[in-house]
């Protein structure tokens, strides 16, 4: 640090955001509010939570706290003060060693984030250049400390690599590490742990809870992922277009919102101890901008009076936190609205899909490898059986790089296995999906996790959703038309939707369209990759009701990919856990997920976030992920904590447990004993 | 069904089509509108040239050599006694004639197979694209000029090596921009419902490639013009008495110290047609939202 | 790392291999063989018959590409028509005009191209901007040879500083061409720095609005270091690829004003080989020119590994 500063004593907060207001200038050329009126403080050494869906202006407060303006944005009205010094009075040369000394900031996507060209040293030791007296010679022992700090293994050898180099977990904390180096007072994390696995997940938020107790810095911590926040904040900022709703503790945030808002949105979050699916909230988020007056939530909200639309809500001081909310007062009891959706089943006994010792290989023999005789590196995905009945969903979970999206893209036939049986009744599945018949095609039909990218953004909604009946049933124009208006009203959309384009869309009505285009061809099997994950929480519990309502009427069946084990319990019957291509262990949900586990479903499962201030993960291992799966033996032996010799030798055996099967060579009871369930803890907070 | 709402507003109007959204934007740009009016102003006098010309742009006269712009001759007279405005007037019409036509054929050609290459991508893509490279790495001018020599100068010649040397480019261009869009997952949508690879290449891939066809199009015609005038420049274009720019600035070059006009009126001419079309591409790819510089030459 | 040069370097060499096969081919393609192309009108009786017994033409197709290749692989470019000398001598000086000429006006562009697309990248749509772009457009798109019409008639008739055309021999001393360069230098510098200059500021534009230099700003790296350091290295990689090609094009496709200024390199050549119809000398610069755009797009991939190290180096 350049110039100590002198603290004023009676000063209790460090960061003092007042009325501020940011104006961005849109496509159209007006003026319109991204943010209104928020004001919040941070005290030294506290950390804030900035929760809330996508748009709602978070990660641009938390820039504006570092006086960074996307271009285009203005300073309305208000002020940002840290330690009384207006942030955007600020000359560029203080600026500069402000940002990235006293306030460090953590991106989202390390990886993006960090220069590519320039190896982790160089980007280390431009930090300690820049933010820190330490003379040259020591920068090289400051970079390996910091490292060490971030709990990064072998960091001598880290330093000389580039950041392409690292896998997501390890570039995260190579950004933490180069924040660290300024010596912040303030940390901004702009969603640190979105993108990641769950286990590098909570390995980070463990790393970032401890950095805290180690060094005592404060931190505004961005995440719309509640259960995340809930791990590191004192205090929790709940956003909504824009404005900040509600403001408290994270314990009665947590556990008594009193925001509508707040309410719907922790409701919709689907919980591992909860049944069924989740309540959802009406509608979607407004576009940035487009509520001047009223409540922003008001049209969504199920108990808006005419007031909430006229006047702006006041932040009302309840009990020590406050709430933006006409209605404050009143709503003080704990939420009626809260009931679980629960949808029963209506499986059959006919078994629809089956796989049998399913192997699937990327890898193509080249001219090269047949001449030397290479040997084939082992197969991506290895020895897969699965049964689905009709009318199932069953749920494929596993980690990035477990081959859930291979085991799918092989059912599909763009990449057909290379051995095993795939039969969709007494229908071949193996055969690519060039050479199946049409009638064939049409029952197997799949929706995928990015429906930005998965409907032509040159096609109309009508154009979309014409060409399966089209394809299947040779319908002429009218026929199409008249069919896809069906179809729309099949995902509850209105029938004007016909000659939009996707661009015109919001996230959760793309994925509709996306989902009445698989159903034009009237199918038995759906594949559905990661169908929600892209879209915020609010929406996902609509998108998910949705998928199960269509279920009952049309008696579908579903395979269903999924990271999120709370969505997994929410949606599905059946469930195989995947690693590295290789299930572990399979069964119905419920025995699965409240059963014996296998050392990696366990892992999984005491990584799971809850939105509980009191929930916390068990963190087993490392996180370090792994290229290949392993030759011979268990698939999870290199990072299995109960990992024995005949883990390595041998292909372990099933285990049964009525419907609940385990690949793995301990005994059942022995699993049982040596880790339990993540527990409720009493923990106090620091 | 409490929870799912129908959005049942008002119908929106019709939301604005994307070429008049693109329109709009193009009007947005001042060197883009500039571009464009002197594009279409080009186009009509070439158009109505023949009308327009106030002197037979053929005639010569020995009284009247090296006039320089008067009254009666507004652009001057050439080292024949021609009426430089005439021929001005006149000089464009094979050129465009000819680029216009070797562009759709560069434009056609490279664009069908980069699209295919593009979409069918494997092995067959790969060492048909080093094939390409080869084809791109021969001096294209040099051959142009030899088939031109060996021949003949007919304008059918000019057109048919003109779009087949540049389509070439065209390939490379429009197998980029393909396959940026072949990994997409709407592409992937299709390929698991079961439609045809034709029906891939026109339907999903086309839709989205045309904006930089469109762009590629407007480019490569600026391209063939200066090409074209080379050629002309180099006494390999257009067949004499014919008036053309190039060849009137090459016959007219030695004698610029005496008579700039005669050089300059062409010149004027032929570079604020390649210009304007050059900037109508610039705002053309800008208002569709591409970034030309990034094409390779 | 090794492996990805030797790719290249096999890549490369196929390309040149069928450049040879694509640049006899084309030749055989057209109307006649090389004596009727060289004779024209004379082309009958006995002239006819000694053209095409001394170049062997009675062989078949496929036997004489093997000769021109074994010829081609021993360094011998076979003998002109017209001058009835080894093309080797014809081409050397030439190429070394060309060479000295396309040195020059790659010293000059490539840096202050750079240099200016980096301005104008930063000063994104204000005037230093319009002023460089709205530039590198008209020295783009004007012809050459419009261009160099005006630099002579100022230069050279005005001003009277740099001779209009060359008059030294081929193979004069370099000494002695350095005058005459001067003009051609400029007017091949004006275009090739045009196109060097929109791809950097494009790129550059590109760059500055990533992540990384955004987060850079915030980790309060003062604004040159961000440009010259983070930015720059990897606004070059796409702009590496558009040098190889204008360098190629200096080295080889700058006919027009080698021909303007009647300069003695390969361009003017290949119009004097073109006139004569000397299809030998034509196939043999076709080759030279067609190895020398191979050669560079190999440096410019060879290039790219050593500044990208993503394709360098693997997970």
């Amino acid at each position: 640090m350049s110039e100590p500063q002198t603290m004023n004593t009676t000063m209790t907060s460090m960061l003092d955001v007042e009325n501020f207001t940011l104006g961005y200038t849109n496509a159209e050329g007006s003026l319109v509010s991204v943010l209104r009126n928020v004001s919040l403080q941070i005290a030294p050494g506290e950390a804030l939570g900035l929760v809330g869906e996508s748009g709602c202006g978070k990660s641009t407060l938390a820039l504006a706290m570092m006086a960074f303006l996307r271009s285009g944005s203005r300073v309305q009205n208000g002020t940002i003060r840290f330690h009384d010094q207006e942030l955007f009075a600020l000359k560029p040369k203080m600026l500069q060693s402000l940002r990235g000394g006293r306030i460090g900031l953590i991106p989202q996507n390390a990886g993006q984030s960090l220069t590519p060209t320039l190896k982790i040293d160089a980007q280390l030791y431009e930090a300690l250049k820049l933010h820190s007296n330490l003379p040259r010679s020591q920068w090289r022992q400051r970079a390996i400390e910091l490292l060490q700090q971030v709990r990064l293994p072998a960091p001598e050898a880290m330093l000389g690599r580039y950041p392409h180099q690292l896998s997501g977990g390890q570039q995260q904390r190579v950004a933490v590490a180069m924040a660290l180096a300024g010596q912040p007072e303030l940390l901004i994390l702009d969603e640190p742990t979105t993108g990641l696995d769950v286990t590098t997940q909570a390995h980070i938020l463990e790393l970032l809870r401890t950095l805290r107790q180690e060094l005592g810095m404060a931190m505004v911590f961005v995440s719309h992922d509640l259960g995340a926040v809930a791990r590191i904040s004192d205090r929790i900022a709940v956003m909504y277009a824009g404005e900040v709703i509600e403001l408290g503790s994270s314990r009665e945030v947590l556990l008594q919102p009193t925001h509508p808002y707040t309410r719907a949105l922790l409701n919709a979050i689907p919980r591992l101890d909860a049944e069924g699916l989740p309540p959802s909230l009406p509608g979607y988020p407004p576009k940035v901008g487009s509520v001047t007056q009223g409540c922003a939530f008001a049209r969504r909200c199920p108990h808006a009076q005419p007031i909430c639309g006229e006047q702006d809500a006041p932040l009302a001081a309840l009990s020590g936190h406050q709430v933006r909310c006409h209605l404050a007062g009143e709503l003080k009891r704990p939420a009626s609205d809260s009931k679980v959706v629960h949808l029963p089943v209506q499986s059959s006994e006919e078994s629809l899909l089956m796989l049998e010792q399913v192997q699937i290989s990327y890898h193509r023999p080249g001219l090269m490898d047949t001449l030397l005789q290479r040997p084939a590196p082992v197969a991506t995905v290895d020895g897969i059986d699965l049964q689905l009945k009709k009318g199932e969903t069953l749920a494929l979970v596993g980690e990035s790089g477990s081959g859930k999206s291979t085991i799918m893209r092989a059912i599909s036939g763009i990449q057909p296995a290379r051995d095993g049986q795939i039969r969709l009744k007494q229908d071949d599945l193996n055969l690519p999906v060039e050479q199946r018949s049409k009638a064939l095609k049409r029952r197997v039909q799949m929706i995928f996790q990015n429906p930005d990218a998965s409907l032509n953004p040159r096609h109309t909604v009508f154009e979309i959703l014409q060409q399966p009946l089209k394809l299947y049933f040779g319908l002429n124009h009218d026929a199409c038309r008249d069919k896809a208006a069906e179809l729309l009203a099949l995902v509850r959309l209105a029938p004007h939707y016909l000659d939009r384009l996707p661009g015109q869309l919001s996230g959760g009505e793309k994925q509709r369209v996306a989902i009445a285009r698989c159903f034009a061809g009237d199918p038995d099997l759906i594949l559905c990759d990661e169908v929600t994950s892209a879209l915020d929480v609010s929406v996902q519990a609509a998108v998910l009701k949705l998928l199960k309502e269509l279920q009952q009427q049309r008696g579908v069946t579903y395979l269903f990919i999924a990271h999120d084990l709370a969505v997994v319990k929410a949606i599905a019957d059946q469930v195989a856990v995947l690693y590295q291509g290789r299930i572990c262990q399979v069964g119905s949900v419920n025995e699965v997920f409240s059963g014996h586990h296998h050392p990696y479903t366990r892992t999984l499962l005491n990584a799971v976030l809850e939105p509980d201030p009191d929930h916390q993960p068990i963190i087993q291992g490392e996180d370090s992920p792994e290229q290949h799966p392993p030759a011979r033996g268990c698939a999870y032996q290199r990072r299995c904590p109960l990992a024995e010799p005949r883990c390595k030798e041998q292909l372990p055996p099933w285990k049964t447990d009525g419907g609940n099967r385990i690949r793995c060579h301990l005994e059942l009871d022995a699993l049982a004993t040596l880790i339990d369930r993540p527990q409720m803890i009493k923990a106090v907070n620091a | 069904m409490t929870a799912i709402t129908m959005d049942m507003n008002t119908p929106a109007a019709k939301p604005a089509s994307r070429w008049r959204q693109v329109w709009s934007n193009l009007r947005r740009s001042p060197s883009g509108m500039i571009g464009l009016s002197v594009l279409v102003l080009h186009l009509l006098l070439a158009l109505l040239a023949p009308w327009l010309a106030p002197h037979d742009w053929t005639l010569q006269n020995g009284y009247q050599i090296l006039q320089p712009p008067s009254e009666a001759f507004w652009f001057g007279t050439d080292h024949m006694g021609r009426d430089l405005l005439s021929r001005t007037l006149m000089g464009g019409r094979e050129a465009i004639t000819v680029t216009l036509l070797g562009t759709l054929l560069a434009v056609g050609w490279g664009g069908l197979v980069g699209m295919t290459l593009g979409f069918v991508g494997g092995r067959v893509d790969a060492w048909l694209m080093r094939v390409i490279d080869a084809l791109l790495a021969i001096p294209w001018l040099l051959f142009l000029l030899l088939v031109i020599a060996l021949v003949g100068q007919q304008t059918w010649t000019l057109v048919l090596t003109l779009g087949f040397f540049f389509g070439i480019a065209v390939v490379r261009v429009v197998r980029g921009a393909t396959l940026e869009y072949v990994p997409r997952d709407f592409v992937l949508a299709a390929r698991t419902r079961g439609e045809s690879r034709l029906t891939i290449v026109v339907r999903e891939l086309l839709p989205n490639v045309l904006d930089a066809l469109l762009v590629e199009a407007a480019m490569r015609w600026a391209w063939m013009l200066l090409a074209f005038s080379s050629l002309s420049f180099l006494g390999f274009g257009v067949v004499p008495p014919t008036p053309d720019w190039g060849l009137m600035i090459a016959d007219s070059r030695g004698m610029i110290s005496i008579a700039p006009w005669a050089v300059i009126f062409p010149a004027l001419a032929l570079s604020t047609l390649i210009i304007s079309i050059n900037l109508t591409a610039d705002a053309l790819a800008k208002a569709i939202g591409l970034d030309r510089a990034k094409a390779p030459v | 790392m090794l492996k990805l040069i030797l790719q290249r370097l096999a890549m490369a060499l196929f390309t040149l291999l069928t450049v040879c096969v694509l640049v006899f081919s084309i030749t055989e393609a057209l109307p006649g063989d090389v004596c009727t192309a060289y004779l024209g009108r004379d082309a009958q009786g006995t002239r006819l018959e000694n053209c095409r017994q001394a170049r062997n033409l009675d062989q078949p197709a496929l036997q004489r590409f093997a000769d021109w290749g074994t010829g081609v692989m021993q360094g011998s470019l076979g003998t002109s028509l017209k001058r009835d000398k080894p093309i080797n001598d014809l081409v050397a000086t030439r190429m070394r005009n060309t060479a000295v000429l396309a040195l020059g006006a790659a010293l000059i562009g490539i840096p202050l191209a750079i240099f200016l697309g980096v301005i104008a990248a930063l000063r994104r749509d204000r005037p230093a901007d319009v002023l460089i772009s709205g530039g590198s457009i008209f020295a783009m798109t004007i012809p050459e040879f419009v261009t160099a019409t005006v630099l002579v008639l100022i230069f050279s008739i005005q001003l009277q500083w740099f001779p209009a055309v060359t008059t030294v021999r081929h193979n004069a001393p370099v000494s002695e061409l350095l005058p005459n360069i001067v003009l051609p230098m400029i007017t091949l510098a004006l275009v090739m720095m045009a196109h060097i200059l929109r791809m950097v500021r494009s790129a550059m534009i590109d760059v500055m609005a990533s992540d990384f230099v955004q987060m850079a700003r915030l980790k309060g790296v003062p604004f040159w270091r961000i440009v010259c350091l983070h930015a720059l290295p990897s606004a070059m990689l796409p702009t590496i690829n558009i040098i190889a090609l204008t360098v190629a094009w200096l080295l080889g496709g700058a006919v027009i004003i080698e021909q303007v200024f009647n300069y003695p390199g390969i361009g003017t050549l290949m119009i004097r080989a073109i006139y004569d119809r000397d299809l030998p000398l034509v196939q043999a610069i076709a080759l030279i020119l067609a190895t020398v755009y191979v050669l560079c797009n190999l440096l410019a991939d060879l290039s790219s590994l050593a500044l990208n190290p993503r394709l360098r180096t693997a997970r």
